[in-house]
């Protein structure tokens, strides 16, 4: 029996992962794959609570975290596509007309 | 004791995954590291008890979001990563802080939790068909709403990314 | 019985409103008709309340109407009434028939002139604050008309607002008076704090408990201050500044409102106080003096003026020093019985000496006069009888109210023979003055320039006319000669004048074989001053100890009067006989006399310096501490920079926080993570706690 503990500490790991890619990776689809990472870790966290409360509403709540990931990852490569069109780059620095 | 095995090994290739996926420069070999990954938390899944959630991470995670990651990948011809400056604070700091910052929370956790509370494996079994029941009755409005903002999202990609004429 | 006073002061205030709101587009014949109908019915109606005040029961008097309440809180209330008792009716007589006959004056003296409609708007809203003022059963009443006819008085002093010296007479009116008024604010706070109440009756019941005070007490201290008011109102020093500066108004304003009513006003407040003053001996010898002094003091001024309307300015304050005088050695109806004969010769001299500068065409200054008995002979007879009034000539209003005071001033207990002395030598310094006017004005030949070709008077007079009406014919009668005054504006002087000749008659002391029916009507208002008035003027109320003993001492007193009486009508004659002197015999002494005074001449005749005093003194300083310290030191330095540092702040601030919005992704995704971070260890911390 793994003790609780132990994936949230593993989901903890991951998403410290994936916060540390977010923030210092500098191609865009790489940080939108840390995003996805993040929200595997999440989905680790709830099904080990889903499984510890022994409800199934944290399986429902997983799925429809991916499904929103998959709507989110769709549009999210739309507009990088359409990024790079006008960019002609993926480096996330330069992409910087946004600023006042 | 097969238990334990198996959840760290998979953790290990979790992690192994993660940490990969932040040190390669090419995306498409962060793209396959976080395939890895999403096919280690699947069996962690399996060993929580949760099937359904387990085939979904397979099938629509790996098989079909991380495909269309390397999709893009390839279509926009992504190079390798420039080499940036690295900054030596960070790596003095940052990293052993990181390091610092996680043993920390994890002590907390595990202290938080007796070591009494532990998670049978298969205590819960997470069947396609009770999931089903509750998608269908408790959750029936999110899976409504769910599906048209799949809707919006298929218009939102094709609209977005088409080209200009 | 239900008296309904109401109506005396709305009427002149719908004549006000119709006038001031659709007058514009009156004609003349109309704005007149408007404004004479409220105040002749006004007059009217008084004079209908006075036939059936003499039909109230005693008990009843004063009679006072309730009509709302203005102010309550808690046990302090403040109605809107009407008290109506002896005093009341003898100012209400006066301000009603003397401003009716002022009304119908200025229809004819400013039937050329611009804003027609609009003086006669302002002069029906005096009336309504005048009589407000004297109808108030309340000292807060009275109050608004005090400020009521303070506003009214700006407002005509600076009718002819275009005139920056008009405009500037009319602020230093107003502010003067404010200071005043600062006196009188703090003797009402001082009633509402130790009586609980501002009506008249209820102050002077809780009064009359109290003793004479010894020392300076509280009410010292509220006559003090209610008499800072009256000097500021009245004119009297060391506020009386205003009076002689607002000749810049027209002249029937100087009659009505300088002259007959608005300055009497302080007199009236006085007087309706006496219980108050009374028991002050300390505050009333501080009238007496004041008064003493601005009479004397105002009548040297008025020897040196060339100017006919300065003349009667100067006089209208030396004539109200007389009235103060009377109240403060505690003779509070021979004050009255002053105001009363002033109002009438007072407005006469004011009214005649306007249809004078009017019949020269805007002519002020007497130097250029002369010759004009011949050639007005009207208002030669109507003024000479408002000269011999106030000079005091026997058998004449002004003679037997002024001899009132003389003897007033010494017999009293709280007169003194230095009162009188000054009261004497200012009444040879009144006939001096006034017959030198006279004589001036219409004896030995004319001086005036032939030409029609008249420079602007020095104060604006009825030439003063819209530059739009430059015929020559307008108002510059020079091409016609001197002519006398229309009718309308001749009645009225004659009503005046035989005013001024009677009017005294219903106040013939003792002495010399009256009744005294004036003060003897008045008595009840005084009640609680009357048991300190010397024999001789006493009311029927023997209340004094054995009757021979009385008999022999008011033997004594009568004599005693009748030699002061002579006294005062030698004193009278002299002065008569030195403006003859020096204005008709001897017309070269006056130059050789002021040469020989020099230094002296030029201070009197340049009033002091006292103007200039107060502007070096109180003025600049009040401008120079206004500009450099509360504008440039506290608005520009303190408040705007308090502001701009404050903006300046939020514009750093906004700096600061703009940083943020980098444009780069990166620094997004760390401040997002950052935020997150935060949220999460609070989380932390609260599920730990």
């Amino acid at each position: 029996m793994v003790p609780l503990p132990y994936y949230l500490i593993l989901s903890a790991i991951l998403f410290a992962c994936g916060v540390a890619g977010f923030l210092f990776k500098r191609n865009i689809i790489t940080i939108f794959m840390c995003i996805e990472l993040m929200l595997n870790a999440v989905n680790l966290a709830f099904i080990a609570f889903s499984t510890h409360w022994g409800q199934l509403s944290g399986h429902v709540f997983v799925f429809f975290v991916m499904v929103v990931a998959a709507a989110e990852a769709a549009v999210g490569l739309a507009i990088i596509i359409a990024v790079f069109r006008t960019r002609e780059t993926l480096n996330v620095d330069r992409v910087n007309l946004l600023k006042l | 004791m097969l238990h334990y095995a198996l959840f760290f090994i998979f953790a290990a290739l979790a992690v192994g995954g993660a940490l990969n996926l932040l040190i390669q420069r090419h995306p498409i070999s962060s793209a396959l590291s976080l395939v890895v990954v999403m096919g280690a938390l699947a069996v962690e899944y399996l060993l929580l008890g949760a099937e359904f959630v387990a085939a979904v991470q397979v099938i629509v995670y790996a098989g079909a979001i991380m495909v269309l990651f390397v999709f893009v990948i390839m279509l926009l011809n992504a190079g390798e990563e420039e080499r940036a400056g690295r900054s030596r604070v960070a790596l003095l700091f940052g990293l052993p802080g990181l390091v610092l910052f996680g043993v920390l929370i994890s002590w907390a956790l595990i202290r938080i939790n007796p070591a009494s509370n532990r998670v049978a494996i298969g205590a819960l079994h997470g069947p396609p068909d009770q999931i089903a029941r509750l998608l269908f009755q408790p959750f029936l409005l999110p899976f409504e709403v769910t599906s048209v903002l799949i809707l919006i999202a298929i218009m939102g990609a094709v609209v977005l990314a088409r080209r200009e004429r | 019985m239900n008296l309904n006073l109401w109506l005396i002061p709305v009427l002149p205030l719908v004549g006000a409103a119709i006038n001031g709101l659709f007058g514009r587009r009156f004609s003349n014949k109309l704005v007149s008709a408007i404004a004479l109908a409220s105040t002749g019915l006004s007059f009217a109606y008084t004079l209908f309340v006075t036939a059936r005040f003499f039909s109230l029961p005693a008990d009843r008097i004063p009679h006072i109407e309730h009509y709302a309440t203005w102010i309550r809180t808690g046990a302090f209330e403040v109605p809107f009434a009407a008290q109506l008792d002896q005093l009341s009716l003898v100012m209400l007589l006066v301000v009603t028939g003397v401003g009716f006959l002022i009304h119908v004056y200025s229809v004819g003296y400013m039937a050329h002139e611009g804003g027609y409609y609009r003086f006669f708007s302002y002069l029906n809203l005096f009336m309504f604050f005048m009589l407000v003022l004297v109808l108030a059963n309340n000292y807060l009443l009275m109050f608004v008309g005090w400020e009521g006819v303070g506003l009214a008085s700006y407002l005509l002093i600076g009718f002819y607002f275009t005139k920056d010296s008009a405009a500037s007479a009319g602020k230093k009116a107003f502010i003067t008076n404010r200071v005043g008024d600062f006196g009188f604010l703090i003797a009402l706070f001082l009633l509402v704090k130790h009586f609980g109440t501002l009506e008249y009756g209820r102050v002077f019941e809780q009064v009359s408990g109290m003793p004479v005070e010894a020392s300076a007490g509280l009410l010292t201290a509220i006559a003090i201050l209610m008499m800072v008011g009256a000097a500021g109102k009245s004119a009297q020093i060391p506020l009386y500044v205003w009076l002689p500066d607002a000749m810049e108004g027209p002249t029937p304003v100087s009659a009505l409102i300088h002259a007959a009513t608005m300055v009497t006003a302080g007199v009236y407040m006085v007087a309706r106080s006496n219980p108050i003053f009374f028991r002050s001996p300390e505050a009333l010898a501080l009238v007496a003096i004041i008064g003493a002094i601005t009479a004397i003091f105002a009548a040297s001024i008025g020897f040196t003026q060339n100017d006919i309307k300065r003349v009667l300015a100067y006089s209208t304050i030396s004539q109200l020093g007389y009235m103060f005088l009377a109240c403060g050695v505690a003779a509070f109806s021979a004050g009255i019985f002053h105001l009363m004969t002033h109002a009438f010769f007072k407005a006469l001299l004011f009214l005649s000496a306007g249809s004078v500068i009017h019949a020269l065409g805007g002519e002020q200054d007497m130097r250029n006069m002369g010759g004009l008995r011949t050639k007005i002979p009207r208002t030669f007879w109507v003024m000479t009888a408002g000269v011999l009034a106030i000079a005091g000539t026997p058998g004449l209003s002004g003679f037997f109210s002024k001899d009132q005071i003389l003897w007033k001033a010494w017999a009293s207990p709280h007169g003194g023979k230095l009162l009188w002395l000054i009261a004497v030598f200012t009444a040879f310094m009144t006939s001096f003055y006034m017959f030198r006017l006279w004589f001036m004005t219409f004896f030995n030949e004319h001086r005036g320039a032939k030409s029609d070709k008249r420079e602007e008077p020095v104060h604006g007079g009825p030439a003063d006319h819209r530059a739009a009406h430059a015929n020559p014919h307008g108002h510059g009668h020079g091409s016609h000669g001197i002519h006398e005054s229309p009718w309308v504006m001749i009645a009225p002087l004659v009503i005046l004048a035989v005013l001024s000749v009677v009017g005294g008659y219903v106040g013939v002391p003792h002495a010399l074989g009256g009744h005294n029916q004036f003060d003897q009507f008045l008595a009840p208002v005084f009640k609680f001053s009357a048991e300190a008035m010397p024999a001789g003027e006493h009311p029927a109320s023997p209340a004094e100890g054995a009757a021979q003993h009385a008999a022999a001492a008011h033997e004594d007193e009568i004599l005693m009067e009748r030699l002061f009486t002579g006294i005062s009508i030698g004193v009278a004659a002299l002065g008569f006989l030195l403006a003859w002197l020096l204005y008709v015999k001897r017309r070269d002494l006056p130059g050789r006399i002021t040469e020989a005074l020099g230094g002296l001449y030029t201070a009197v005749r340049n009033k002091y310096y006292v103007d200039e005093l107060y502007n070096a003194a109180i003025i600049q300083p009040i401008i120079q501490g206004s500009s450099r310290w509360l504008w440039r030191g506290i608005d520009t330095n303190v408040i705007d920079r308090t502001i701009d540092n404050g903006a300046g702040g939020a514009q750093g601030i906004s700096d600061a926080v703009r940083r943020m919005q980098s444009g780069n992704i990166r620094s997004y995704a760390g401040w997002v993570a950052l935020g997150a971070a935060c949220i999460v260890a609070y989380m932390i911390w609260m599920g730990v706690k």
